[in-house]
Protein backbone atom coordinates (compact mmCIF):
# COMPACT_ATOMS: atom_id res chain seq x y z
CA UNK A 1 0.00 0.00 0.00
CA UNK A 2 2.71 2.60 1.08
CA UNK A 3 4.96 1.56 -1.75
CA UNK A 4 2.52 2.02 -4.17
CA UNK A 5 2.02 5.54 -3.16
CA UNK A 6 5.52 6.46 -2.92
CA UNK A 7 5.99 5.04 -6.51
CA UNK A 8 2.87 7.02 -7.43
CA UNK A 9 3.98 9.95 -6.61
CA UNK A 10 7.43 11.13 -7.77
CA UNK A 11 7.35 10.45 -11.44
CA UNK A 12 4.13 12.17 -11.63
CA UNK A 13 6.11 15.32 -10.70
CA UNK A 14 9.36 14.55 -13.47
CA UNK A 15 7.09 13.89 -15.88
CA UNK A 16 5.46 17.76 -15.34
CA UNK A 17 8.63 18.47 -17.08
CA UNK A 18 8.70 16.40 -19.66
CA UNK A 19 5.67 17.85 -21.22
CA UNK A 20 6.24 18.27 -25.16
CA UNK A 21 4.82 21.88 -26.45
CA UNK A 22 2.16 20.29 -27.72
CA UNK A 23 1.08 18.45 -24.85
CA UNK A 24 1.08 21.89 -23.04
CA UNK A 25 -1.04 23.80 -25.63
CA UNK A 26 -3.90 20.58 -25.95
CA UNK A 27 -3.99 21.00 -22.02
CA UNK A 28 -4.49 24.58 -22.02
CA UNK A 29 -7.10 24.29 -24.44
CA UNK A 30 -9.04 21.53 -22.77
CA UNK A 31 -8.79 23.46 -19.75
CA UNK A 32 -10.35 26.72 -21.51
CA UNK A 33 -14.00 26.06 -21.37
CA UNK A 34 -14.35 25.18 -17.89
CA UNK A 35 -11.85 28.04 -17.04
CA UNK A 36 -13.88 30.20 -18.64
CA UNK A 37 -17.22 29.28 -17.83
CA UNK A 38 -15.89 29.39 -13.84
CA UNK A 39 -14.41 33.20 -14.34
CA UNK A 40 -17.74 34.30 -16.40
CA UNK A 41 -20.28 32.26 -14.07
CA UNK A 42 -18.91 32.44 -9.99
CA UNK A 43 -16.01 34.76 -10.36
CA UNK A 44 -17.62 37.76 -12.02
CA UNK A 45 -21.05 37.20 -10.62
CA UNK A 46 -19.09 37.27 -7.03
CA UNK A 47 -17.31 40.65 -8.12
CA UNK A 48 -21.01 41.82 -9.48
CA UNK A 49 -22.32 41.23 -5.65
CA UNK A 50 -20.01 43.57 -4.13
CA UNK A 51 -20.57 46.26 -7.02
CA UNK A 52 -24.57 45.69 -6.18
CA UNK A 53 -23.60 46.03 -2.34
CA UNK A 54 -22.55 49.74 -3.49
CA UNK A 55 -25.55 50.56 -5.41
CA UNK A 56 -29.10 51.41 -4.65
CA UNK A 57 -30.07 48.77 -6.94
CA UNK A 58 -33.87 47.67 -7.16
CA UNK A 59 -35.25 44.72 -8.07
CA UNK A 60 -38.06 46.31 -10.32
CA UNK A 61 -35.48 48.50 -12.51
CA UNK A 62 -31.73 48.04 -14.03
CA UNK A 63 -31.12 51.51 -13.06
CA UNK A 64 -28.86 52.77 -9.99
CA UNK A 65 -26.68 54.64 -8.98
CA UNK A 66 -23.52 54.86 -6.03
CA UNK A 67 -24.53 54.71 -2.38
CA UNK A 68 -20.70 53.98 -1.40
CA UNK A 69 -21.40 52.32 2.01
CA UNK A 70 -24.50 53.20 2.48
CA UNK A 71 -26.06 49.83 2.49
CA UNK A 72 -23.62 48.51 4.69
CA UNK A 73 -24.29 51.26 7.40
CA UNK A 74 -28.13 51.22 7.60
CA UNK A 75 -27.84 46.92 7.41
CA UNK A 76 -25.29 46.95 10.34
CA UNK A 77 -27.58 49.42 12.31
CA UNK A 78 -30.66 47.52 12.41
CA UNK A 79 -31.71 45.15 14.68
CA UNK A 80 -33.45 42.51 12.66
CA UNK A 81 -29.93 42.22 10.85
CA UNK A 82 -27.71 41.88 14.18
CA UNK A 83 -29.91 39.30 15.12
CA UNK A 84 -28.88 36.73 12.21
CA UNK A 85 -25.76 37.84 11.83
CA UNK A 86 -25.53 36.07 16.00
CA UNK A 87 -28.04 33.30 14.87
CA UNK A 88 -25.84 32.39 12.06
CA UNK A 89 -23.05 32.05 14.31
CA UNK A 90 -24.90 30.24 17.46
CA UNK A 91 -26.35 28.35 14.52
CA UNK A 92 -23.08 27.10 13.09
CA UNK A 93 -21.24 26.94 16.11
CA UNK A 94 -23.25 24.78 18.43
CA UNK A 95 -24.44 22.71 15.39
CA UNK A 96 -20.92 21.95 14.05
CA UNK A 97 -20.23 21.38 17.94
CA UNK A 98 -22.44 18.70 18.29
CA UNK A 99 -21.95 17.31 15.16
CA UNK A 100 -18.80 16.71 15.75
CA UNK A 101 -19.29 15.35 18.72
CA UNK A 102 -21.57 12.70 17.63
CA UNK A 103 -20.06 12.14 14.51
CA UNK A 104 -16.97 10.62 16.75
CA UNK A 105 -18.97 8.40 18.82
CA UNK A 106 -20.97 7.28 15.69
CA UNK A 107 -18.00 6.70 13.52
CA UNK A 108 -16.19 4.67 16.01
CA UNK A 109 -19.17 2.54 16.63
CA UNK A 110 -19.56 2.54 13.04
CA UNK A 111 -16.14 1.16 12.91
CA UNK A 112 -16.42 -2.07 14.61
CA UNK A 113 -17.94 -4.85 12.59
CA UNK A 114 -21.33 -6.08 13.10
CA UNK A 115 -24.54 -8.00 11.22
CA UNK A 116 -26.70 -5.41 9.05
CA UNK A 117 -23.76 -2.44 8.81
CA UNK A 118 -24.57 -1.92 4.98
CA UNK A 119 -28.15 -1.56 6.21
CA UNK A 120 -27.47 0.92 8.74
CA UNK A 121 -24.79 2.89 6.67
CA UNK A 122 -27.44 3.46 4.55
CA UNK A 123 -30.19 4.68 6.72
CA UNK A 124 -28.15 6.75 8.32
CA UNK A 125 -26.82 8.23 5.40
CA UNK A 126 -30.38 9.19 4.14
CA UNK A 127 -30.41 12.94 5.85
CA UNK A 128 -27.55 13.78 4.08
CA UNK A 129 -28.67 12.30 0.51
CA UNK A 130 -32.28 13.64 0.59
CA UNK A 131 -33.04 17.21 -1.01
CA UNK A 132 -32.76 19.52 2.01
CA UNK A 133 -36.20 20.98 1.31
CA UNK A 134 -37.81 18.24 1.74
CA UNK A 135 -36.16 16.39 4.36
CA UNK A 136 -36.78 19.99 6.32
CA UNK A 137 -40.50 20.09 4.78
CA UNK A 138 -41.18 16.82 6.69
CA UNK A 139 -39.57 18.58 10.03
CA UNK A 140 -41.91 21.08 9.40
CA UNK A 141 -44.77 18.64 9.76
CA UNK A 142 -43.03 17.12 13.16
CA UNK A 143 -42.82 20.81 14.26
CA UNK A 144 -46.23 21.14 13.54
CA UNK A 145 -48.62 23.49 16.27
CA UNK A 146 -51.28 21.34 16.42
CA UNK A 147 -50.32 17.85 15.59
CA UNK A 148 -46.61 18.20 16.44
CA UNK A 149 -45.81 14.33 17.61
CA UNK A 150 -42.92 15.44 19.56
CA UNK A 151 -45.68 17.24 22.25
CA UNK A 152 -47.79 13.90 22.03
CA UNK A 153 -45.01 12.05 23.32
CA UNK A 154 -43.79 14.68 25.77
CA UNK A 155 -47.78 14.60 26.65
CA UNK A 156 -48.10 11.17 26.79
CA UNK A 157 -44.77 10.25 29.25
CA UNK A 158 -46.22 13.17 31.30
CA UNK A 159 -43.39 15.60 30.88
CA UNK A 160 -46.07 18.59 29.48
CA UNK A 161 -48.89 18.95 31.96
CA UNK A 162 -52.98 19.79 30.91
CA UNK A 163 -52.29 23.09 29.18
CA UNK A 164 -49.01 23.39 29.08
CA UNK A 165 -47.82 23.42 25.33
CA UNK A 166 -44.66 23.64 23.26
CA UNK A 167 -45.05 25.83 19.62
CA UNK A 168 -41.91 24.56 18.49
CA UNK A 169 -41.77 27.03 15.46
CA UNK A 170 -43.49 29.99 17.20
CA UNK A 171 -41.38 30.88 19.66
CA UNK A 172 -37.43 32.46 19.60
CA UNK A 173 -35.91 30.07 21.64
CA UNK A 174 -37.67 26.76 20.79
CA UNK A 175 -37.47 27.79 17.17
CA UNK A 176 -33.50 28.14 17.41
CA UNK A 177 -33.32 24.79 18.88
CA UNK A 178 -35.82 23.34 16.05
CA UNK A 179 -33.59 25.09 13.22
CA UNK A 180 -30.07 23.70 15.07
CA UNK A 181 -32.02 19.91 15.36
CA UNK A 182 -32.30 19.96 11.67
CA UNK A 183 -28.95 20.86 10.99
CA UNK A 184 -27.26 18.30 13.41
CA UNK A 185 -29.87 15.46 11.86
CA UNK A 186 -28.25 16.81 8.03
CA UNK A 187 -24.75 17.07 8.58
CA UNK A 188 -24.40 13.95 10.77
CA UNK A 189 -24.19 11.66 8.36
CA UNK A 190 -21.51 13.78 6.53
CA UNK A 191 -19.65 14.32 9.29
CA UNK A 192 -19.38 10.92 10.49
CA UNK A 193 -18.47 9.33 7.07
CA UNK A 194 -15.87 11.41 7.15
CA UNK A 195 -14.39 11.13 9.91
CA UNK A 196 -15.36 7.09 9.46
CA UNK A 197 -12.81 6.95 6.78
CA UNK A 198 -10.08 8.87 8.14
CA UNK A 199 -10.24 6.28 11.41
CA UNK A 200 -10.27 3.60 8.86
CA UNK A 201 -6.99 4.77 7.64
CA UNK A 202 -4.99 4.59 10.65
CA UNK A 203 -3.29 1.41 10.02
CA UNK A 204 -4.14 -1.43 12.42
CA UNK A 205 -0.12 -1.49 12.94
CA UNK A 206 -0.12 1.74 14.74
CA UNK A 207 -2.53 0.44 17.45
CA UNK A 208 -0.37 -2.57 18.01
CA UNK A 209 2.46 -1.11 18.17
CA UNK A 210 1.31 1.36 20.50
CA UNK A 211 -0.02 -1.93 22.94
CA UNK A 212 3.58 -3.13 22.87
CA UNK A 213 4.79 0.03 24.12
CA UNK A 214 2.15 -0.22 26.52
CA UNK A 215 -0.03 2.45 26.37
CA UNK A 216 -3.08 3.04 27.59
CA UNK A 217 -6.55 3.52 25.72
CA UNK A 218 -6.59 7.37 26.65
CA UNK A 219 -2.85 8.09 25.73
CA UNK A 220 -3.85 6.21 21.95
CA UNK A 221 -6.75 8.12 22.03
CA UNK A 222 -4.36 11.16 22.24
CA UNK A 223 -1.37 10.58 21.06
CA UNK A 224 -2.24 8.64 18.00
CA UNK A 225 -5.79 8.89 16.82
CA UNK A 226 -6.38 12.79 17.50
CA UNK A 227 -3.23 13.92 15.55
CA UNK A 228 -3.73 11.11 13.12
CA UNK A 229 -7.34 11.94 12.09
CA UNK A 230 -6.51 16.32 13.02
CA UNK A 231 -6.31 16.79 9.07
CA UNK A 232 -9.62 15.10 8.22
CA UNK A 233 -11.06 16.55 11.26
CA UNK A 234 -10.75 19.96 9.95
CA UNK A 235 -11.76 19.03 7.02
CA UNK A 236 -15.06 17.57 8.17
CA UNK A 237 -15.60 20.73 10.73
CA UNK A 238 -14.62 22.79 7.36
CA UNK A 239 -17.39 21.48 5.59
CA UNK A 240 -19.51 21.75 7.74
CA UNK A 241 -19.39 25.30 9.04
CA UNK A 242 -19.81 26.28 5.36
CA UNK A 243 -22.86 24.20 5.01
CA UNK A 244 -24.64 25.58 7.85
CA UNK A 245 -23.18 28.94 7.80
CA UNK A 246 -24.44 30.19 4.20
CA UNK A 247 -27.63 27.79 4.32
CA UNK A 248 -31.16 29.32 4.20
CA UNK A 249 -33.09 26.54 3.20
CA UNK A 250 -33.48 25.45 6.47
CA UNK A 251 -34.59 28.89 8.31
CA UNK A 252 -36.70 29.73 5.29
CA UNK A 253 -38.96 26.94 5.27
CA UNK A 254 -39.35 26.19 9.22
CA UNK A 255 -39.54 29.67 10.60
CA UNK A 256 -39.42 32.12 7.54
CA UNK A 257 -36.94 34.08 9.80
CA UNK A 258 -40.28 34.73 12.44
CA UNK A 259 -41.46 34.94 14.79
CA UNK A 260 -40.90 38.98 14.80
CA UNK A 261 -37.60 38.37 12.74
CA UNK A 262 -35.85 36.32 15.66
CA UNK A 263 -34.45 33.07 13.77
CA UNK A 264 -33.02 34.83 10.58
CA UNK A 265 -29.25 33.89 9.43
CA UNK A 266 -27.53 36.17 6.92
CA UNK A 267 -29.11 33.81 4.05
CA UNK A 268 -32.20 34.27 4.56
CA UNK A 269 -32.25 37.67 5.61
CA UNK A 270 -30.44 38.57 2.37
CA UNK A 271 -33.19 37.03 0.50
CA UNK A 272 -36.32 38.66 1.94
CA UNK A 273 -34.31 42.05 1.47
CA UNK A 274 -32.96 41.39 -1.62
CA UNK A 275 -35.70 39.53 -3.35
CA UNK A 276 -38.71 39.55 -1.61
CA UNK A 277 -38.10 43.14 -0.43
CA UNK A 278 -37.10 43.87 -3.67
CA UNK A 279 -33.87 45.94 -2.51
CA UNK A 280 -30.77 44.40 -4.34
CA UNK A 281 -28.27 46.76 -2.90
CA UNK A 282 -29.54 45.97 0.80
CA UNK A 283 -29.78 42.20 -0.14
CA UNK A 284 -26.44 42.12 -1.80
CA UNK A 285 -24.75 44.12 1.55
CA UNK A 286 -26.19 41.43 4.04
CA UNK A 287 -24.73 38.59 1.79
CA UNK A 288 -21.12 40.19 1.67
CA UNK A 289 -20.95 39.74 5.42
CA UNK A 290 -21.15 36.07 4.56
CA UNK A 291 -17.80 36.59 2.89
CA UNK A 292 -14.77 36.80 5.38
CA UNK A 293 -15.17 33.43 7.52
CA UNK A 294 -15.81 31.57 3.80
CA UNK A 295 -12.50 33.56 3.07
CA UNK A 296 -11.01 31.59 6.39
CA UNK A 297 -12.42 28.79 5.66
CA UNK A 298 -10.77 28.66 2.02
CA UNK A 299 -7.53 29.56 3.54
CA UNK A 300 -8.00 26.51 6.39
CA UNK A 301 -8.74 24.21 3.43
CA UNK A 302 -5.35 25.43 1.23
CA UNK A 303 -2.96 24.56 4.22
CA UNK A 304 -4.87 21.40 4.98
CA UNK A 305 -4.84 20.24 0.96
CA UNK A 306 -0.71 21.46 1.05
CA UNK A 307 -0.35 19.45 4.09
CA UNK A 308 -1.49 16.52 2.22
CA UNK A 309 0.42 17.40 -0.51
CA UNK A 310 3.68 17.12 1.64
CA UNK A 311 3.14 13.70 3.42
CA UNK B 1 -6.72 -6.21 27.57
CA UNK B 2 -8.40 -9.09 29.08
CA UNK B 3 -12.05 -8.78 29.87
CA UNK B 4 -14.62 -11.16 31.30
CA UNK B 5 -17.72 -12.72 29.36
CA UNK B 6 -20.26 -10.02 31.22
CA UNK B 7 -18.12 -7.00 30.43
CA UNK B 8 -17.91 -8.21 26.87
CA UNK B 9 -21.19 -8.77 26.45
CA UNK B 10 -22.21 -5.28 28.27
CA UNK B 11 -20.02 -3.26 25.42
CA UNK B 12 -21.57 -5.48 22.71
CA UNK B 13 -25.51 -4.40 23.98
CA UNK B 14 -23.97 -0.89 24.80
CA UNK B 15 -22.94 -0.71 21.17
CA UNK B 16 -26.16 -2.24 19.34
CA UNK B 17 -28.28 0.28 21.69
CA UNK B 18 -25.88 3.53 20.15
CA UNK B 19 -26.47 2.76 16.58
CA UNK B 20 -29.87 1.87 17.12
CA UNK B 21 -30.41 5.19 18.90
CA UNK B 22 -27.96 6.96 15.64
CA UNK B 23 -30.35 5.04 12.62
CA UNK B 24 -33.68 6.03 14.84
CA UNK B 25 -32.52 9.91 14.71
CA UNK B 26 -31.60 9.22 11.18
CA UNK B 27 -34.43 7.88 9.75
CA UNK B 28 -37.54 9.21 12.08
CA UNK B 29 -38.43 11.73 9.58
CA UNK B 30 -38.31 9.33 6.67
CA UNK B 31 -40.67 6.98 9.11
CA UNK B 32 -42.81 9.65 9.40
CA UNK B 33 -43.20 10.60 6.20
CA UNK B 34 -43.87 7.38 5.48
CA UNK B 35 -46.72 6.38 7.86
CA UNK B 36 -48.37 9.95 6.96
CA UNK B 37 -48.41 9.41 3.17
CA UNK B 38 -50.70 5.91 4.00
CA UNK B 39 -53.02 7.51 6.64
CA UNK B 40 -56.61 8.51 6.66
CA UNK B 41 -56.93 12.31 7.03
CA UNK B 42 -59.27 11.57 10.12
CA UNK B 43 -56.39 9.36 11.23
CA UNK B 44 -53.82 12.14 10.42
CA UNK B 45 -55.23 15.43 12.12
CA UNK B 46 -55.71 14.30 15.58
CA UNK B 47 -54.96 16.75 17.49
CA UNK B 48 -51.56 15.84 19.91
CA UNK B 49 -53.22 16.65 23.13
CA UNK B 50 -55.47 13.08 22.79
CA UNK B 51 -52.74 11.20 23.99
CA UNK B 52 -55.30 8.31 23.89
CA UNK B 53 -54.47 8.25 20.12
CA UNK B 54 -51.17 6.69 19.39
CA UNK B 55 -49.75 8.58 16.13
CA UNK B 56 -47.57 6.25 15.53
CA UNK B 57 -49.14 3.10 13.98
CA UNK B 58 -52.24 3.03 11.88
CA UNK B 59 -55.27 3.47 13.81
CA UNK B 60 -57.72 3.47 10.31
CA UNK B 61 -56.59 1.37 7.50
CA UNK B 62 -54.25 3.18 4.71
CA UNK B 63 -55.56 4.69 2.28
CA UNK B 64 -53.99 5.20 -1.26
CA UNK B 65 -56.02 8.73 -1.26
CA UNK B 66 -52.75 11.06 -0.89
CA UNK B 67 -51.49 9.39 -3.84
CA UNK B 68 -53.66 9.38 -6.14
CA UNK B 69 -54.51 12.90 -5.51
CA UNK B 70 -50.44 13.47 -5.43
CA UNK B 71 -49.77 12.07 -9.01
CA UNK B 72 -53.56 13.31 -10.24
CA UNK B 73 -54.22 16.58 -9.48
CA UNK B 74 -50.85 18.06 -9.02
CA UNK B 75 -48.33 19.24 -10.84
CA UNK B 76 -46.15 16.83 -8.97
CA UNK B 77 -45.62 14.62 -12.37
CA UNK B 78 -44.70 17.70 -14.13
CA UNK B 79 -42.33 18.45 -11.48
CA UNK B 80 -40.41 15.46 -11.56
CA UNK B 81 -40.36 16.15 -15.54
CA UNK B 82 -38.96 19.69 -15.11
CA UNK B 83 -36.03 18.76 -12.45
CA UNK B 84 -34.72 15.57 -14.79
CA UNK B 85 -35.06 17.79 -18.01
CA UNK B 86 -32.74 20.23 -16.30
CA UNK B 87 -31.07 17.42 -14.37
CA UNK B 88 -29.89 15.92 -18.05
CA UNK B 89 -28.74 19.15 -19.24
CA UNK B 90 -26.34 20.39 -16.64
CA UNK B 91 -25.10 16.94 -16.45
CA UNK B 92 -24.66 16.90 -20.27
CA UNK B 93 -22.87 20.70 -19.85
CA UNK B 94 -21.10 18.91 -16.88
CA UNK B 95 -19.70 16.45 -18.61
CA UNK B 96 -18.46 18.13 -21.34
CA UNK B 97 -16.89 20.95 -19.37
CA UNK B 98 -15.43 19.08 -16.47
CA UNK B 99 -13.99 15.88 -18.79
CA UNK B 100 -11.26 17.42 -20.33
CA UNK B 101 -10.63 20.26 -17.42
CA UNK B 102 -10.03 17.60 -15.14
CA UNK B 103 -7.83 15.52 -17.76
CA UNK B 104 -5.68 18.85 -18.53
CA UNK B 105 -5.18 19.18 -14.03
CA UNK B 106 -4.20 15.26 -14.03
CA UNK B 107 -1.43 15.45 -16.69
CA UNK B 108 -0.70 17.98 -19.13
CA UNK B 109 0.01 20.88 -16.86
CA UNK B 110 3.03 21.40 -14.68
CA UNK B 111 2.66 22.77 -11.35
CA UNK B 112 0.69 25.89 -12.35
CA UNK B 113 -2.10 22.86 -13.16
CA UNK B 114 -1.97 22.38 -9.01
CA UNK B 115 -2.50 25.45 -7.53
CA UNK B 116 -5.67 25.78 -10.28
CA UNK B 117 -7.20 22.97 -9.31
CA UNK B 118 -7.29 23.75 -5.91
CA UNK B 119 -8.38 27.03 -7.11
CA UNK B 120 -11.48 25.43 -8.99
CA UNK B 121 -11.92 23.06 -6.12
CA UNK B 122 -12.37 26.46 -3.99
CA UNK B 123 -15.16 27.69 -6.45
CA UNK B 124 -17.40 25.04 -5.15
CA UNK B 125 -17.46 26.73 -1.46
CA UNK B 126 -18.78 30.43 -3.00
CA UNK B 127 -22.21 29.52 -1.85
CA UNK B 128 -25.88 29.84 -3.87
CA UNK B 129 -26.96 32.17 -0.83
CA UNK B 130 -23.80 34.72 -1.98
CA UNK B 131 -24.73 34.74 -6.30
CA UNK B 132 -28.61 34.31 -5.79
CA UNK B 133 -28.68 38.12 -5.92
CA UNK B 134 -26.22 39.13 -8.84
CA UNK B 135 -27.27 35.98 -10.97
CA UNK B 136 -31.00 37.54 -10.50
CA UNK B 137 -29.66 40.77 -12.34
CA UNK B 138 -27.78 38.56 -15.01
CA UNK B 139 -31.08 36.43 -15.70
CA UNK B 140 -32.99 39.63 -16.15
CA UNK B 141 -30.20 40.79 -18.40
CA UNK B 142 -30.67 37.71 -20.43
CA UNK B 143 -34.42 38.08 -20.04
CA UNK B 144 -34.69 34.03 -18.70
CA UNK B 145 -37.01 35.03 -15.91
CA UNK B 146 -39.10 32.44 -14.80
CA UNK B 147 -37.63 29.78 -17.44
CA UNK B 148 -36.02 26.45 -17.06
CA UNK B 149 -33.19 27.80 -18.89
CA UNK B 150 -32.26 30.05 -16.12
CA UNK B 151 -31.51 26.76 -14.45
CA UNK B 152 -29.81 24.83 -17.13
CA UNK B 153 -27.17 28.28 -17.38
CA UNK B 154 -26.52 28.62 -13.75
CA UNK B 155 -26.77 24.98 -11.94
CA UNK B 156 -23.07 24.20 -13.81
CA UNK B 157 -21.39 26.44 -11.09
CA UNK B 158 -21.64 24.45 -8.66
CA UNK B 159 -21.64 20.75 -10.65
CA UNK B 160 -18.35 22.18 -12.79
CA UNK B 161 -15.88 22.57 -10.19
CA UNK B 162 -16.49 19.99 -7.75
CA UNK B 163 -16.90 17.45 -10.73
CA UNK B 164 -13.58 18.45 -12.37
CA UNK B 165 -11.83 18.17 -8.88
CA UNK B 166 -13.77 14.54 -8.11
CA UNK B 167 -12.18 13.51 -11.73
CA UNK B 168 -8.56 14.54 -11.84
CA UNK B 169 -8.48 12.89 -9.00
CA UNK B 170 -9.92 9.58 -10.98
CA UNK B 171 -7.45 10.20 -13.65
CA UNK B 172 -4.79 10.64 -11.47
CA UNK B 173 -5.01 7.27 -10.27
CA UNK B 174 -4.57 5.77 -13.95
CA UNK B 175 -1.15 4.74 -14.86
CA UNK B 176 0.31 7.13 -17.31
CA UNK B 177 0.95 4.04 -19.46
CA UNK B 178 -2.24 3.77 -20.30
CA UNK B 179 -2.10 6.59 -22.97
CA UNK B 180 1.80 6.43 -23.68
CA UNK B 181 1.44 3.29 -24.67
CA UNK B 182 -1.33 3.83 -27.27
CA UNK B 183 0.92 7.09 -28.12
CA UNK B 184 3.44 4.96 -29.22
CA UNK B 185 1.44 2.40 -31.20
CA UNK B 186 0.59 5.90 -33.57
CA UNK B 187 -2.44 7.46 -31.53
CA UNK B 188 -2.38 11.62 -31.23
CA UNK B 189 -2.81 12.28 -27.46
CA UNK B 190 -6.65 13.29 -28.47
CA UNK B 191 -6.90 9.56 -29.92
CA UNK B 192 -5.69 8.19 -26.82
CA UNK B 193 -8.02 9.88 -24.65
CA UNK B 194 -11.12 9.38 -26.52
CA UNK B 195 -10.30 5.61 -27.32
CA UNK B 196 -7.73 4.37 -24.18
CA UNK B 197 -8.61 6.41 -21.58
CA UNK B 198 -12.16 7.33 -21.39
CA UNK B 199 -13.05 4.04 -21.10
CA UNK B 200 -11.21 3.37 -18.66
CA UNK B 201 -12.91 5.92 -16.90
CA UNK B 202 -16.13 4.66 -16.89
CA UNK B 203 -16.52 4.23 -12.90
CA UNK B 204 -15.27 7.99 -12.87
CA UNK B 205 -17.68 9.60 -15.15
CA UNK B 206 -20.43 7.70 -13.76
CA UNK B 207 -19.89 9.32 -10.45
CA UNK B 208 -19.73 12.69 -11.75
CA UNK B 209 -22.85 12.23 -14.19
CA UNK B 210 -24.80 11.06 -10.25
CA UNK B 211 -23.19 13.50 -8.32
CA UNK B 212 -24.35 16.35 -11.05
CA UNK B 213 -27.50 14.96 -11.34
CA UNK B 214 -28.31 14.97 -7.13
CA UNK B 215 -27.06 18.32 -6.55
CA UNK B 216 -29.59 19.61 -9.24
CA UNK B 217 -32.15 17.85 -7.94
CA UNK B 218 -31.34 18.48 -4.16
CA UNK B 219 -30.66 22.63 -5.53
CA UNK B 220 -33.35 25.05 -3.69
CA UNK B 221 -31.91 28.68 -3.39
CA UNK B 222 -31.71 29.49 -7.66
CA UNK B 223 -34.89 27.62 -8.27
CA UNK B 224 -36.70 29.38 -5.83
CA UNK B 225 -35.45 32.95 -6.94
CA UNK B 226 -35.85 32.39 -10.67
CA UNK B 227 -38.98 30.31 -11.11
CA UNK B 228 -42.57 31.86 -10.34
CA UNK B 229 -44.65 30.05 -12.54
CA UNK B 230 -45.88 26.98 -10.59
CA UNK B 231 -46.02 24.85 -13.80
CA UNK B 232 -42.39 25.64 -14.38
CA UNK B 233 -40.67 24.34 -11.03
CA UNK B 234 -38.30 21.64 -9.84
CA UNK B 235 -39.54 19.17 -7.68
CA UNK B 236 -37.26 20.79 -4.64
CA UNK B 237 -38.86 24.22 -4.93
CA UNK B 238 -42.97 23.01 -6.12
CA UNK B 239 -43.34 20.84 -3.16
CA UNK B 240 -42.74 22.93 -0.14
CA UNK B 241 -44.11 26.21 -2.03
CA UNK B 242 -46.90 25.38 -3.93
CA UNK B 243 -48.28 21.67 -2.99
CA UNK B 244 -48.98 24.73 0.19
CA UNK B 245 -52.45 25.94 -0.55
CA UNK B 246 -52.46 29.43 1.90
CA UNK B 247 -52.42 28.33 5.28
CA UNK B 248 -53.73 24.58 4.23
CA UNK B 249 -51.10 21.69 3.92
CA UNK B 250 -52.18 18.86 2.54
CA UNK B 251 -49.80 16.89 4.53
CA UNK B 252 -50.33 13.25 3.11
CA UNK B 253 -49.23 14.76 -0.59
CA UNK B 254 -46.97 16.32 0.82
CA UNK B 255 -44.92 13.33 2.62
CA UNK B 256 -45.09 11.24 0.08
CA UNK B 257 -43.67 13.02 -2.59
CA UNK B 258 -41.22 14.16 -0.10
CA UNK B 259 -40.54 10.68 0.47
CA UNK B 260 -40.72 9.31 -3.33
CA UNK B 261 -38.22 12.38 -3.79
CA UNK B 262 -35.83 11.35 -1.59
CA UNK B 263 -35.57 7.20 -1.17
CA UNK B 264 -33.84 6.98 -4.93
CA UNK B 265 -31.44 9.41 -4.14
CA UNK B 266 -30.67 8.16 -0.67
CA UNK B 267 -29.89 4.84 -2.98
CA UNK B 268 -27.99 6.21 -5.85
CA UNK B 269 -25.78 8.11 -2.85
CA UNK B 270 -24.65 4.90 -0.70
CA UNK B 271 -23.37 3.47 -4.19
CA UNK B 272 -21.30 6.29 -5.05
CA UNK B 273 -20.78 7.12 -1.52
CA UNK B 274 -16.64 6.03 -1.53
CA UNK B 275 -16.13 8.34 -4.74
CA UNK B 276 -17.90 10.82 -3.64
CA UNK B 277 -15.90 10.96 0.21
CA UNK B 278 -12.57 10.99 -1.97
CA UNK B 279 -13.39 13.88 -3.38
CA UNK B 280 -14.62 15.98 -0.18
CA UNK B 281 -11.20 14.99 1.68
CA UNK B 282 -8.85 16.91 -0.26
CA UNK B 283 -6.47 14.52 0.20
CA UNK B 284 -6.73 14.68 3.78
CA UNK B 285 -6.43 10.78 3.82
CA UNK B 286 -4.29 8.80 2.23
Amino acid sequence: MTTAEVAIAPPAAKAMDSLSPRDRRLGKLMLAPALIYIILLVALPFLLALFLSLTNSSAGSLDFSFVGFQNFKSVAASAVFLRALRNTFIFTFVSQLLVIFLGNILARALLKKFRGKFLVRFLILMPWAAPISLATLGWLWIFDSTFSVINWMLKATGWLGPGQWYYWLGDPTLGMVSIITVHVWRLLPFSTVILLAGLSSIPAEVHEAADIDGAGPLAKAFQITLPMMMPILTVAVLFGVVFTFTDMNVVYLLTRGGPYNSTHVLASLAYQEGVLGGDVGRGAAVAIFLVPLLVVMAVMMLRVSRRAEVT
Amino acid sequence: MRRGPVQRALAVVGHRVLILSFTAFAIFPFYWMLITSFKQNSDLYVGASKTAHNPFIFNQPPTLEHLRILFGSTLFPSWLFNTLWVGALVVAITLVLAVPAAYSLARLTGRWGEHLSIGIFLTYLVPSTLLFIPFSRLVAMLGLQNQLWALVLIYPTFTVPFCTWLLMGFFKTLPKEVEESAMVDGCSRLGAIVRVVLPLAVPGLLTIVIFALTLTIQEFVYSLTFISSVERMTVSVGVPVALVRGDVYYWGSLMAACLITSVPLAVLYNFFLDRFLAGFTVGAIK
